[in-house]
């Protein structure tokens, strides 16, 4: 009986349990981060009563607002990087103090690098770019909403039944051991039968449903909905590389789902895919998932090149140098991030012809990338360049970048990674390209666009203190790494011998503590951003004497978007229209507006499928069947259910829009000098510069 | 030649080669990093001046609002990686032949089988009918050719000094060429994850003269403990080759475990367990959690061979 209702859940399978049956620091640890998450629902549930923030939360998580979304998709980012650093700065310290003896146990260190890794990529990264491209791109193309947004309140669900999953494995049971690439056969049943591996396949294979979802939806968005005249060769390029990153998803993302659910076949119905015996192959999923993992790459620093390629020209003032090269390099890394996925596998046996001819497609990709580099340096050569704190995040991803594919060039030699695969060079190399690549793209883009989003731009201050603590945290604690590496020292090794390996070790654990200080430094920004917003407010929305069509419009941005849509015809439409000085000029016509209502489609399928997930993993079989059928129900129901629609009518769309043109118009901006005073409320200036 | 100072106390990585292979992955390594530095020193230069030249609060170059495209510099930023990836391509196409790991160094290689296990190696000689756990003893300067399988999950040989590192797999092969071309002491080890001792599956890889290779042997040989699939079972539980010594019964002797080796086609008996039509159960399987060294057999050596090796 016990076992219909609950499966393989036992009271022994709570974390906390286990802390009190066995105390020590190592349980500690992992009583205290399960702990968190109780403490932390509690402290959510009794924070929103006492601030009755109920109403507004319905409101948010029923929303299909692009922009809402986006920004549900970056706050679920920032809860899971806090728990990635924390993970990683664990590591790191354990890894300093390893020759004697550390302070985690072997078990649970490798949980530790395969939930940092698995999080890290799905569960942080992919959330905040999808958040951003979310937030940015329906606004840049000049659109009201995506093509599907109730699909994309779906694909929202989808992650968040992911992240549940992953969460939930802190405070019952355990995560995977077998690193965020999971390979069998240490992931498969017969070695592996606990739960770990059942919540590592299902967290990812059901968000990666959710991915694939995105990308469909923001293809179509792009193709279909973008503003009269605004062909494909005036998109602004954080379109082009969301557009490169949406093509990605829906060719990248099914292979990641088909070898998940093999595995799945193999771990529950004693299928054969990859298993040692009965002609089951293991190079087969790791074929499989670096089909999906190598284009996953490309997926992650493509919108961040997008980011850095918006910045530069905003902060130098000046047009973005060679346009047609950077849509060109941008699809011919979409394009070539396909064929490059054996370089994963160098190791793996295979003839030599099929290694050195994927070791020079590898090759082949560092010329479109650094192409890039050298198009947003040439479009700083010429400018008037502001060092705000998305130009430092800029500063160090040119420095640091360059670093890494450097690195890269060096492991995309077959003869090389012989020797450098799995050591900590290979380690240092992609967090050389993550963290200054990605990270910082996504963080200077939060700096970027925070002010569309929420009407007020964050502290200056704080923030280039946080860019700052960012670039040195990274240096000193992944830059060490190449030395250990090229030493041969191993990855995820929970200990070793070599008393050599110390001093580096040591360098990079205090590194780390920065990383951790750079993070909370990111959390005051926000904290005394919020808390000074009325005098950082920008209603006017041009805070930046922005170029693209996401600044013609008030901050923040009304549901709406766009009172009277846009008509594009150029590059830069707004930087053409503000030159013109008629960019704010009156409007005759203005008509209603409908907008989708609010809906409970995607929370209501986000918490079936965490349901049904968590189910599986435990084998509770009623709540499997019960989810997955209330899935169907739910899909059949709202295909049913007549679509509402919000009408906002003309007149009102007519007084807002009017009232803020009007004031624009006869409101003095401020010039770029007073760009980070309070004086800038998000009108700019026409800033004719003295010629040197 | 780059080495950084950080890097010279380092005796057991290819930075310190003893063995050909090794040494020309060392020089390619130079030879790669120095041809790209002509792609990005530019950048790495470029940055800092423009940001001072070009800095909004006190300029010294033009404002150029609109200089967007240049055709002699477009070809440049273009051609010049280009033009590197060529170069690079061309020698990293010829250099991943020449060190292939499956092309065989000599006529007649000194041939090793290998076995990967939870956490240690069997290195078997079948010429000298011996087999060493944990420890693998070349002569010098003679060609070898190591056959590896594991019979657990995957795992990843690496002897740095030497030569690099290959994966092996149950129920497949995979081959990894060498010389060890001086007399000397290099590390072995694991680079795979495979569980909680991983880190300790480390050996010792001695190169040295051909006297001193027989002797060893001719000492091996004298080893009270045969590799049947008896001792091959227990040798097979999860733990280091130190911890297995007890259960085999020689729990005081000091150095690596030697075994004779009565069969000399005992390594395609392990391959062959994944060949037959059985499925493999907790008990049998090693690297469970659940296997059990007395349920473990072996199938006879496949009179042929059934997968392509």
């Amino acid at each position: 009986m016990e076992e219909l209702l609950f499966g393989k859940l036992t009271w022994d399978s709570v974390i906390i349990v286990q802390e009190i049956e066995d105390p020590n620091l190592n349980t500690f640890i992992t009583a205290g981060a399960a702990a968190m998450i109780p403490i932390g629902g509690v402290m959510i549930v009794a924070l929103l009563w006492w601030l009755k923030w109920w109403k507004p939360l319905i409101s948010w998580v029923t929303s299909v607002d692009h922009k809402r979304i986006g920004v549900m998709y970056i706050i679920f980012a920032v809860i899971m990087l806090f728990r990635g650093v924390v993970e990683g700065t664990l590591m790191r310290l354990h890894q300093a103090t390893a020759i004697d003896g550390g302070f985690l146990s072997a078990d649970h260190f490798n949980q530790l690098f395969t939930t940092h890794g698995t999080n890290m990529i799905f569960f942080v990264a992919m959330p905040f770019l999808i958040g951003l491209i979310n937030i940015a791109v329906p606004l840049q193309i000049g659109a009201r909403d995506v093509a599907f947004p109730k699909l994309n309140q779906i694909s929202l669900g989808l992650t968040g039944a992911g992240g549940f999953l992953i969460m939930i494995s802190l405070l019952i049971g355990e995560y995977a051991t077998g690193g965020w690439t999971g390979y069998p056969s240490y992931n498969g049943k017969l070695v592996n039968p606990g739960v770990g591996p059942d919540y590592w396949l299902l967290s990812i294979g059901l968000s990666g449903i959710g991915s694939t979802l995105t990308g469909v939806n923001f293809a179509v968005t792009i193709y279909k909905m973008r503003a009269k005249g605004m062909t494909f060769m005036r998109m602004p390029l954080f379109t082009w590389t969301a557009l490169a990153t949406s093509i990605l998803l829906i060719f990248a993302m099914p292979p990641l789902t088909a070898c998940c659910a093999m595995l799945g076949l193999d771990r529950y119905l004693d299928f054969h895919f990859f298993t040692n015996d009965m002609g089951g192959n293991l190079m087969n999923f790791i074929n499989l998932f670096w089909m999906f993992g190598h284009p996953e790459v490309y997926i992650l620093i493509l919108p961040a090149f997008g980011v850095m390629s918006e910045i530069a020209p905003t902060f130098a003032a000046k047009r973005l140098y060679g346009y047609k090269g950077l849509v060109a390099a941008t699809m011919c890394i979409a394009v070539l991030s396909f064929m490059v996925w054996l370089h994963h596998f160098f190791t793996m046996g295979q003839s030599t012809t099929v290694n050195a001819a994927f070791g020079i497609a590898t090759l082949l990709i560092a010329i479109p990338t650094g192409v890039k580099v050298y198009d947003w340096l040439a479009t700083l050569w010429g400018g008037r360049i502001r060092f705000t704190t998305p130009m430092i995040y800029l500063c160090g991803f040119f420095i640091l970048f360059v670093l890494g594919g450097f690195s890269g060039v060096v492991l995309a030699n077959p003869t090389l990674d012989y020797q450098l695969h799995n050591s900590l060079f290979l380690v240092a190399h992609f967090h050389n390209v993550i963290l200054p690549g990605t990270l910082f793209g996504i963080l200077a883009a939060i700096h970027y666009w925070f002010p569309k989003m929420f009407g007020f731009r964050l502290m200056e201050s704080w923030g280039r203190l946080t860019a700052g603590c960012w670039i040195f945290g990274f240096s000193v604690t992944f830059l060490p790494l190449y030395s250990l590496g090229l030493k041969g020292m191993t990855r995820r090794t929970v200990d070793y011998t070599d008393p050599s390996y110390v001093p580096l070790m040591i360098v990079s654990g205090v590194g780390s503590l920065f990383l951790s200080l750079a993070f909370l430094f990111l959390l005051v920004t926000f904290w005394r951003s919020i808390v000074n917003r009325k005098k950082l407010a920008v209603p006017f929305g041009d805070p930046w004497d922005g170029r693209t069509l996401e600044w013609w419009t008030p901050s923040p941005a009304p549901e709406y978007n766009f009172a009277v849509l846009p008509e594009v015809h150029s590059l830069d439409a707004f930087t053409a229209a503000k030159e013109a000085g008629t960019a704010y000029d009156p409007v005759e016509k203005y008509e209603d507006i409908e907008m989708p209502s609010n809906t409970y489609y995607g929370l209501i399928i986000g918490i079936l499928v965490s349901a049904f997930g968590f189910g599986l993993v435990w084998y509770i079989w009623w709540m499997v069947i019960a989810s997955f059928l209330g899935c169907i129900g739910t899909m059949i129901a709202y295909a049913f259910l007549p679509q509402r629609e919000n009408i906002i009518p003309a007149e009102e769309v007519r007084r807002i829009d009017e009232a803020w043109r009007r004031e624009a118009r006869e409101t003095q901006g401020i010039t770029r000098d007073e760009e980070s005073n309070e004086t800038n409320k998000g009108l700019a200036r026409p800033d004719i510069l003295p010629s040197v | 030649m780059i080495d950084l100072p950080i890097l010279l106390a380092v005796a057991d990585s290819f930075l310190h080669p003893i063995g050909p292979v090794a040494e020309e992955q060392l020089k390619h390594l130079n030879f790669v990093m120095l041809i790209t530095l002509i792609a990005i020193i530019p950048p790495l230069v470029a940055t800092p001046v423009i940001l001072w030249r070009f800095r909004r609060k006190k300029p010294t170059g033009t404002y150029r609002p609109n200089w967007d495209s240049n055709p002699i510099l477009e070809s440049l930023m273009w051609g010049v990686p280009l033009i590197v990836v060529i170069l690079m391509g061309i020698s990293l196409w010829k250099i991943t032949f020449r060190l292939d790991p499956y092309r065989e160094l000599s006529d007649a290689p000194l041939k090793i089988k290998v076995i990967g296990l939870d956490w240690k190696w069997i290195f078997i000689y079948p010429d000298e009918k011996v087999a060493l756990v944990d420890e693998l003893i070349v002569p010098e300067g003679r060609a070898v050719e190591m056959i590896l399988t594991t019979d657990t999950v995957m795992q990843s040989l690496r002897i740095s000094a030497v030569v690099g590192q290959i994966y092996a797999m149950p129920a497949m092969t995979t081959k990894l060429n060498f010389i060890a071309a001086e007399e000397g002491e290099a590390r072995g080890m694991n680079t795979q994850f495979t569980g909680e001792g991983f880190w300790k599956q480390k050996f010792p890889v001695y190169s040295v003269t051909d006297e001193q290779y027989n002797k060893r042997m001719e000492e091996a040989r004298k080893s009270s403990l045969s590799l049947t699939p008896e001792t091959y079972a227990i040798l097979a539980v999860q733990g280091t080759s130190e911890e297995a010594k007890k259960p085999l019964g020689i729990a005081d002797q000091v150095g690596p475990i030697t075994l004779l080796l009565p069969e000399v086609n005992f390594f395609e008996r392990v391959l062959a367990r994944y060949w037959a039509n059985e499925p493999m159960t907790p008990e049998t399987q090693p690297g469970s959690p659940d296997y059990d060294p007395t349920k473990s057999t072996l199938p006879p050596a496949p009179s042929e061979p059934m997968m392509k090796m």
